[in-house]
């Protein structure tokens, strides 16, 4: 899979207070969440974002609270991928979980460039420029390619309610 | 030859050995989730059309409760509802329980060589008692509502040493702040954080929560202590259930080892926006307060609450600083009241509250507003916080805490006058 999109440039450790102030964890609802995304830190992102961008970042993406809200929020913003040099554990958890592409990579680019993304041969391309990174595990590939986690749940409920009527 | 992350997550998934970066499905003992992220784990967990594993799950509303407004009062209505709903019996009510974490613990819920997960991020917290537990997220505790398993990759394990008494005024808080200090923000990321040495041993339990509790902060999946004779004591008479402790081998691999001297560490505080970003608080007595904060999971405990005591004692809050206290659980507030301590406090003019975790994040019970600076025994520093994106929070001890509410500037307890 290929996706191109419009750079937003974050630095380093963008906690998830700054992804989605905790004042408006009173929804778990994408698309209000997405009106909140980076309000104190750039107030103009929620406004100018459009579907299918993609935020480059530095270190530590998403350090901080477990609140899946942070992801959600990105995803509630149009948000197609984050690359980051490396991702808060937590975040990263709650992204696949809930399908938004990551990707660990060291980047070079700056706001409005236009980005490339390869996942199945795990490079990136901006301004004539490649940047390689490895592919995620096949367990979370998987995940990630198949719905989620919560598609991933009720396949396994599936299962089990099925081999309890076999049992039966 | 495993650590005791690994050893616990080859018990928890049924293998007799795992490697870091595998990744295993382990079987949970708990998962616990708060107010706030318990509304996006029900809507969740209502498309599986499935029954929860009731005696796995814990819920326990503390973020922004009692309501602190109708939007979070629909939230907490909605885990009373859902707890009603599938019956479940590990609900707890306002009134009857405190910051999740520490109501957790007291509620022997924790206990070594379980595997616990929470809808919060400083789960990590129960590492202090031998735990494997980590934070994660609404899905996904929902997920393990009701299939009792979760996925996980196994943490490589960094080992931390930490030798010798620790100065008077020196506590957990200290050690871990020096810590993180010393190895960053992501110094721990993806890793599991073992507490070895002597000061480790010396410590007490509420301590060694601090430390653990903000391991998470250094970007660790979890922040473990050996258990010991302190840890069965406490949980005499108040676990749920039986418990096998975990220990680690002793020539287990450990991705790499820290040392350190608890005399090398001064009480110490972290400036914004990060609790990386360190200096001994003696360093930084030119720096003026509003407000001083004592409560949350890392530092709301009975312990803690003595120590600001003792320093509040006789003295008053300064007339410049609001100083807000607020015990983490039900049972520390009522063990404050029995030592006398509410009353030294409040006659300080500090402000008691009841337990939540309130302000920590900025939610109510003691925001800042543009401009303020706050010096708190909380875990998280970063920008806006605690309200306004132009204030500023201080991470401190609870020592230092008193001291400065004494001043009205940062003050290392050592300093006040007798």
């Amino acid at each position: 899979m290929k996706i191109k999109g419009r750079v937003w440039r974050f630095g380093d450790n963008i906690d998830t207070d700054q992804i989605i102030p905790a004042e408006y964890l009173v929804t778990g609802d994408s698309e209000e969440l997405a009106k909140h995304a980076f309000e104190k830190v750039r107030p103009e992102f929620a406004g100018k974002v459009r579907k299918g961008d993609i935020i480059v970042a530095g270190k530590n993406f998403g350090c901080g609270s477990s609140r899946e809200h942070a992801a959600r929020a990105l995803v509630g913003s149009g948000v197609a991928c984050v690359a980051a040099a490396s991702f808060a554990r937590i975040f990263f958890r709650n992204s696949i979980n809930i399908s938004l592409p990551l990707v660990e990579c060291v980047v070079d680019a700056e706001d409005g460039d236009e980005i490339e993304i390869d996942f199945g041969r795990g490079s990136i391309e901006v301004n004539g420029r490649h940047f390689a990174f490895k592919p995620l595990p096949k367990f979370l590939q998987n995940l990630l390619g198949s719905g989620g986690l919560i598609e991933y749940t009720q396949r396994k409920l599936g299962r089990k309610a099925h081999e309890l009527a076999s049992q039966a | 030859m495993a650590t005791i992350s690994e050893k616990i997550l080859a018990a928890k998934s049924g293998r007799k050995k795992v490697e870091p970066g595998e990744i295993v499905e382990a079987e949970v003992d708990y998962v616990m989730v708060n107010d706030v992220t318990g509304l996006p784990a029900f809507e969740v967990f209502e498309k599986f059309n499935a029954q929860p594993i009731r005696e796995k799950v814990v819920l326990i509303p503390d973020h922004y409760v009692p309501n602190k407004d109708i939007a979070s009062a629909e939230q907490a209505k909605a885990m009373r509802e859902f707890a009603k709903k599938y019956k479940l019996q590990n609900y707890f009510e306002v009134g009857r329980a405190g910051v999740c974490h520490q109501h957790m613990i007291e509620q022997g819920f924790v206990a070594p060589g379980r595997l616990i997960i929470g809808a919060d991020s400083h789960t990590c917290s129960h590492g202090a008692l031998g735990a494997f537990s980590t934070g994660v997220g609404s899905t996904e505790a929902a997920s393990a509502m009701a299939l009792g398993k979760l996925w996980f990759k196994v943490p490589e394990t960094q080992k931390f040493v930490i030798n010798g008494k620790p100065g008077k005024y020196v506590m957990g808080k200290d050690i871990i702040l020096h810590i993180i200090g010393d190895i960053g923000v992501d110094g721990a990321l993806y890793k599991a954080m073992e507490f070895y040495g002597s000061t480790i041993e010396l410590l007490s339990l509420a301590d060694r929560i601090s430390i653990s509790n903000m391991a998470v902060e250094a970007g660790a999946k979890t922040g473990i202590i050996s258990p010991d004779k302190k840890v069965f004591d406490y949980l005499k008479g108040r676990v749920r259930g039986k418990y096998r402790p975990v220990y680690a081998d002793k020539n287990a691999e450990y991705a790499e080892t820290f040392t350190y001297e608890a005399s090398d560490i001064p009480c110490t505080v972290a400036r914004p926006f990060l609790p990386s970003n360190t200096a001994p608080a003696r360093e930084l007595g030119g720096v003026s307060i509003d407000q001083a904060y004592l409560g949350s999971c890392t530092n709301g405990r009975i312990e803690d609450i003595r120590m600001a005591a003792k320093i509040l004692k006789g003295r008053k809050v300064h007339k410049n600083v609001r100083m807000i206290v607020v015990p983490a659980s039900k049972q520390i507030f009522e063990q404050a009241m029995k030592e006398g301590l509410i009353k030294i406090l409040m006659d300080a003019n500090a402000y008691v509250s009841g337990p939540t975790c309130g302000a920590c994040l900025g939610g109510y019970m003691g925001v800042l507003a543009s401009g303020e600076r706050c010096i708190s025994s909380t875990n998280r520093n970063f920008v806006g916080r605690m309200g306004h994106k132009k204030s500023e929070v201080y991470l401190a001890n609870p020592a230092v805490v008193a001291a400065s509410a004494v001043t009205g500037r940062i003050t290392d307890p050592g300093e006040l006058k007798k």
